[in-house]
This record gives C-alpha cells, structure tokens and sequence, in this order.
C-alpha cells in the first residue's frame, strides 16, 4: 500500500510572487484560511505553527524547504485533536509554477499543487485536510482574483 | 439505461464557488459558457434523465456522447461520456460524470466525480486527475470575475499509451 496521501491542484489568475506572497504573509492567510494563521519566518528549519483566532495552537512543525517563489515544505503535526497528534507528522509540499497558456485566449494563470502526505497509515489525518484543503484554496484563489473571499466558515473545531 | 451503480467513483475535485447554485449550474449546460472554460468545448444537452448528452469541437464535430443519468436542477448533474472524437479511443467503456452542487453558506460546494465501471489504470484516470482542476478553476473564475483562464491542456503522454495498451487487450471484458 502506498501512503496516504491528498493533492489538490489549483490554477490562479495571478502572479507566483503573489501566491508565495499570501501563503506566508499572517494577515493574509487569516483572511482566506477562516481566522486560522501562520507564525513563522518560512526560512528552512524554522518553526512554523497554525493558531486559531482566539490564540489556540491548531499545528506545529518546521519549514523544511522555503525557495520563494516556487517551493514550500512543511513538517506538519496537529494539535488540537488527540487522535490526529498521535498519527505524527505529515509533510505539506506546496509548489507554485506558471500554467502553460494559450495566447490570445483568457488570462495567464498559476497552477498551485498542495501535496500533503503521512507515513502512518489507517488515520484520519488525510482524511481531515482533504476536506479543508479545497476551502481554503477556493479562498485563496477567490481572494487573489477578486479581492473577497469564496466564503466564510468558523475555524476548525 | 445506463445502470449507475456499476460505476465506482475514481477521481473526486471539489471546488467552493461565490455564486447561487443556480448560476453554477448554467454554467455547467449553456453551450456559451462552457465554450469559455472546457477547452472550447460546447455543452450540448437534452434538459432531462434519459437525454442526450454531447461536448462538441468548435466546428461541431463531437469529442465526447452519452446519456444524462440525474438531471436535478439545481442539485445535480449526472452523464455517461464515451470519447467518439478521437479513434485511439476505440472502444474503451464510457465512464460517468457527476456534478453534486450543494450551498456553502453564500457560496455553492461543487463537487465533481469521475466514475468508472472497470479495473480503470491510474494512467488513464491522470487525464482526469490533470483535466479537471484545470476547468473548474476556470470555471469558477468565469463566474467570479468574468475572466476564464488560458491552460494549456494535452492528455498526458503515459495516458495515450495506457488508452492504446487498453484498448488492444480490452481488460474490461475480463
């Protein structure tokens, strides 16, 4: 069996500056990752944590691999649910590249591919960020092309 | 008829879209929008369970035929495809297209499912797997800003070759 595993692949009517731009920048992610965001600096070895709104810690981990404005990895392990913290850490490889076009046909888009892998398997983990990562990656890409987000959601209970 | 639960879900995309389920789902059936974001392609389909259901070339020619299995406005959109327009495609078996729109507060959860009816090789379902994001987040900017997107889309390469491998030994038979 091979790990469990989830990608999600979106194209965005932007620039990959600006992608590496909002997936690193905390008030950014607040706006399209529904209150939840980032603390770190996304240099390699760095921690990296996830908090909710209300200053609770959501995931910890480290940055990997940081090579704006292309690649990002993460060591990734929840916090908030006892039964995901014990399935360990997962690894999150986000890489951002521009789609190849057709000219004179729409607008030049960025395709943004969300890997996030675990090596324990039989959890729920995957399961977990499968359902919250097209949330938040609609939201990223409605915030990046119109200014709003998709939608509005408490944060992870 | 088609018998819809012979199909296994293979490949699922959902997508959160800032628009009514109603405005998703014209999108999904007038020809005029899904020439704007499926790679060119017209929509062309009878407005029942039971109708034709087609994606035609620009010049009219027809790339994909099947048959409407649930049509639910504004809930859900359910068609058999089977490749005509191109002659690799042989006699490989038609696989079954499901739009599931749900709201999401404001905004509309689409989720799309790629089913199969056979041991379908991973090869083939990366045609999918690389087609699908790519025309629903068109989509969803058509309908968020009025803009599609450029993508350039071929069929993966590993794909030609498992879609030529299948159709010469027909595994489905099995």
């Amino acid at each position: 069996m091979s790990k469990p595993k989830f990608v999600y692949v979106t194209y965005i009517r932007t620039t990959p500056e600006k992608v590496w731009a909002a997936l690193t920048d905390p008030q950014t992610i607040k706006k399209f990752w529904f209150g939840i965001t980032a603390e770190s600096d996304f240099k390699p070895g760095s921690p990296w944590c996830l908090k909710f709104e209300d200053g609770r810690t959501a995931d910890t981990g480290e940055i990997l691999e940081a090579i704006p404005p292309r690649r990002l990895v993460i060591r990734w392990r929840n916090e908030f649910k006892p039964e995901l913290k014990a399935e360990g850490y997962s690894r999150c490889t986000m890489e951002i590249e521009m789609a190849d076009y057709y000219p004179d046909v729409g607008a030049k888009a960025v395709k943004l591919t969300v890997l996030h892998e675990i090596e324990s398997e039989g959890g729920k983990f995957i399961e977990a960020v499968s359902g919250g990562w097209p949330k938040v990656l609609s939201n990223l890409k409605s915030l990046l092309e119109t200014g709003d987000v998709a939608f509005q959601e408490q944060g992870r209970r | 008829m088609t018998d819809a639960t012979k199909f296994k879900p293979k490949t699922v995309y959902v997508i959160y879209i800032a628009a009514t389920p109603e405005r998703v789902w014209q999108a999904l059936t007038d020809p005029a929008f899904t020439r704007q974001y499926f790679g060119g392609f017209a929509v062309d389909v009878e407005p029942r369970t039971g109708g034709v259901f087609r994606l035609l070339y620009p010049d009219g020619r027809v790339h994909i035929a099947g048959k409407v299995t649930d049509w639910t406005p504004p809930r859900r959109l359910s068609c058999t495809w089977l490749v005509e327009g191109l002659a690799e495609f042989g006699e490989l078996p038609e696989c079954l297209v499901t739009y599931d729109l749900e709201p999401a507060g404001e905004s509309v959860r689409l989720t799309m499912t790629e089913s199969h009816s056979w041991d379908v090789p991973e090869e083939i379902l990366s045609g999918g797997r690389s087609g699908w994001p790519a025309i629903l987040s068109s989509l969803k900017s058509v309908l968020e800003t009025g803009t599609p997107l450029s993508i350039k889309m071929e069929p993966p390469k590993a794909m030609m070759e498992a879609v030529k491998q299948a159709v010469a030994t027909k595994p489905w038979r099995r």
